[in-house]
């Protein structure tokens, strides 16, 4: 007995072909937003690429009143900022991850790990408020004299520690940013060594091994690239993070040997300029920063997705 | 002292460093709530909920600022999610490991990670300047943007932890893909899709900067999306800045304000998943 439908069956089909059409559409959406974000920012920023030239990354020099503008003072102090941040979030999160991983009970594993990812769920606006009106004063109060005092006499590395304690500036911004980027490189970090397999790290330690000799000889150079891919992930956070670090980099345009000095970010300049900038070139300018930013976060993201798949694809063979 | 005196001590010292820094961490995050329980209760009253952001140096409430968060962000989860499980889907289900998949893939994880402010100049540039006004709607169109990534990255992955036994099943019975898809993949990876939504809200509840050039701010109750509308970050961002008490007390009421439903919000995910998780040991 027949009670196929033929209608029913080209029905289903058309359905089908409806729903796959949906989800590419919707797939190829995330490579349209991309291409978008490329092209309307190239076409914000070339009244003043094209006015400036190549001079716009190599100038210091922001002055809306003259209408002259150039990027280095923001490049600066993001690099910087970044970099304070990384010197401090990567040992720690290193630390952080090594707890989680091969020191903490197991009891208290999950609370302590959920405790790290909720540092990174607030928002960073609170991450600056916190740190303008807390951090900000405790650093000029306590620590900046202390620089100042101890290391600012120093041959070389004492330029960098001269000048009055502002409280904020280039070193509070990198403090904030280390704090915000912490959860983050520790959680992939955390992950990264759970790849690990465990017959690996028993070897180590059926040959004698203390604990912390099976992870430098062991865990790190099994996860080196991973680990970097981590870090860099953490680095383009901390790149590209704005609300942090407009609340505590006293938003000064010009580069100061001092990282207890203002400074600004590209994004903090963006954050705090853009809805008061008249005339187009000095919108121009801005978009043009941000131009810059997406470059610059773009390839260091990449890089850390990229090595992030690498250990993947390996820690699927090996395991 | 002898060699493994050392081994020891070295030992002891780099585990007590590794110590140290989860205390640090576990530290701040203590510090900050506290910081913003004693600040922000100070500013918590019934007028908070009841009334409007007032004109410097008198008091007043954050009703437009919360009533314009919560429609911002409903309404870019609104646009963004359906987008981000779709596409989810399709990497799942539809495309694998095809070219094009780990191409999106790619992308949508850098996106994950870019700069919200520079999704904010990105709207700013397709949506604000073509209407020549700020508003709501440029808004939460910045807000979805940011929703997509993270509610694409959990679909396909609880997508995947479906057993293939499931799809197979349905498959015999006659199912095309789509069939399969909404009525067992779906169901079966629901309290984790929902797990990605609360995630994705929590992601863009808090997000200020690529709403300071696209809703803007507007002192008044406004329920119009085509106009600029107020919402919690950047009146925190504004009034936090600013020299007035009052003003400085509302933003620390703001700020505990949010932070408590963000927590919450990713609690909620978590104690979700892990109920997840459990009921799959069981089966």
């Amino acid at each position: 007995m027949a009670i196929i439908d033929p209608g029913h069956a080209a029905r289903q089909l058309l359905y089908e072909r409806v729903f796959r059409s949906a989800t590419l559409a919707a797939a190829m959406l995330v490579l349209v937003i991309l291409g978008g974000v490329v092209v309307s920012l190239v076409r914000g920023a070339w009244p003043a690429l094209s006015h400036f030239g190549f001079s716009f990354v190599a100038r210091e020099i922001w002055n809306p009143v003259t209408d002259q503008y150039g990027a280095l003072a923001a490049i600066y102090g993001t690099v910087v900022t970044s970099l304070i941040a990384m010197c401090l979030a990567v040992p720690a999160g290193f630390g952080v991850a090594l707890f989680l991983t091969e020191l903490c009970p197991t009891l208290l594993k999950r609370p302590i790990g959920v405790g790290v990812e909720l540092l990174a769920a607030v928002p960073s606006i609170i991450y600056g408020i916190w740190g303008l009106f807390v951090l900000a004063p405790l650093l000029q109060r306590y620590i900046q004299p202390w620089l100042i005092k101890h290391i600012g006499h120093m041959p070389i590395i004492g330029p960098l520690f001269k000048g009055p304690p502002f409280g904020i500036g280039i070193l509070t911004a990198g403090v904030v940013l280390a704090i915000m980027v912490l959860p983050f490189i520790a959680a992939t970090m955390r992950d990264v060594f759970d790849t690990v397999p465990a017959m690996l790290k028993e070897s180590g330690y059926g040959l004698g091994a203390t604990t912390w000799e099976v992870i430098w000889n062991i865990v790190v150079p099994h996860t080196r690239v991973g680990m970097v891919g981590g870090m860099m992930l953490g680095l383009g956070r901390a790149l590209g993070e704005t609300m942090a670090v407009t609340f505590v980099i006293g938003n000064a345009h010009r580069i100061s040997t001092s990282i207890l000095a203002p400074g600004t970010t590209i994004s903090s300049s963006i954050a705090n300029e853009f809805t008061e900038a008249v005339g187009d070139l000095y919108t121009s300018s801005l978009i043009a920063l941000g131009l810059l930013l997406f470059i610059i976060t773009f390839t260091v993201i990449a890089a850390a997705q990229l090595m992030l798949y690498r250990l993947e694809r390996r820690g699927g063979t090996a395991a | 002292m002898s060699r493994r005196g050392l081994r020891k001590l070295k030992n002891a010292a780099f585990l007590s460093l590794s110590l140290l820094a989860t205390l640090t961490g576990l530290f701040c995050l203590a510090a900050i709530l506290w910081t913003l329980i004693t600040h922000g209760l100070a500013g918590m009253s019934g007028r908070l909920f009841s009334q409007m952001t007032p004109p410097p140096g008198s008091e007043g409430g954050l009703l437009n600022a919360i009533y314009g968060s919560a429609a911002m962000t409903l309404l870019g989860i609104l646009i963004g999610s359906p987008i981000g499980i779709l596409a989810g889907t399709y990497l799942a289900e539809y495309g694998k490991k095809s070219l094009i998949s780990s191409v999106v893939r790619f992308i949508n994880d850098v996106l994950l990670s870019a700069p919200s402010i520079i999704i904010g100049l990105f709207i700013y540039e397709i949506v604000v300047v073509h209407v020549g006004h700020f508003s709501a709607i440029s808004g939460a169109l910045a807000l979805a943007v940011l929703a997509i990534p993270v509610t694409l990255r959990t679909t396909e992955d609880m997508l995947n932890l479906v057993p293939v036994g499931m799809k197979d099943s349905s498959a015999a019975l006659g199912a095309y893909p789509w069939r399969t898809t909404l009525s067992v993949l779906y169901p079966a990876a629901r309290s984790g899709i929902v797990t990605g939504l609360l995630l994705a809200v929590a992601r863009i509840s808090g997000e200020t900067a690529p709403l300071l050039f696209t809703a803007l701010n507007n002192q008044f109750w406004s329920t119009d999306l085509n106009g600029p509308m107020a919402n919690l970050p950047v009146v925190i961002f504004q009034f936090a800045l600013s020299p007035y008490k009052e003003w400085q007390n509302l933003a620390w009421a703001g700020a505990l304000l949010i932070t408590a439903t963000i927590l919450l919000l990713s609690i909620s995910a978590r104690v979700l998943l892990a109920i997840l998780q459990m009921d799959r040991g069981a089966k």
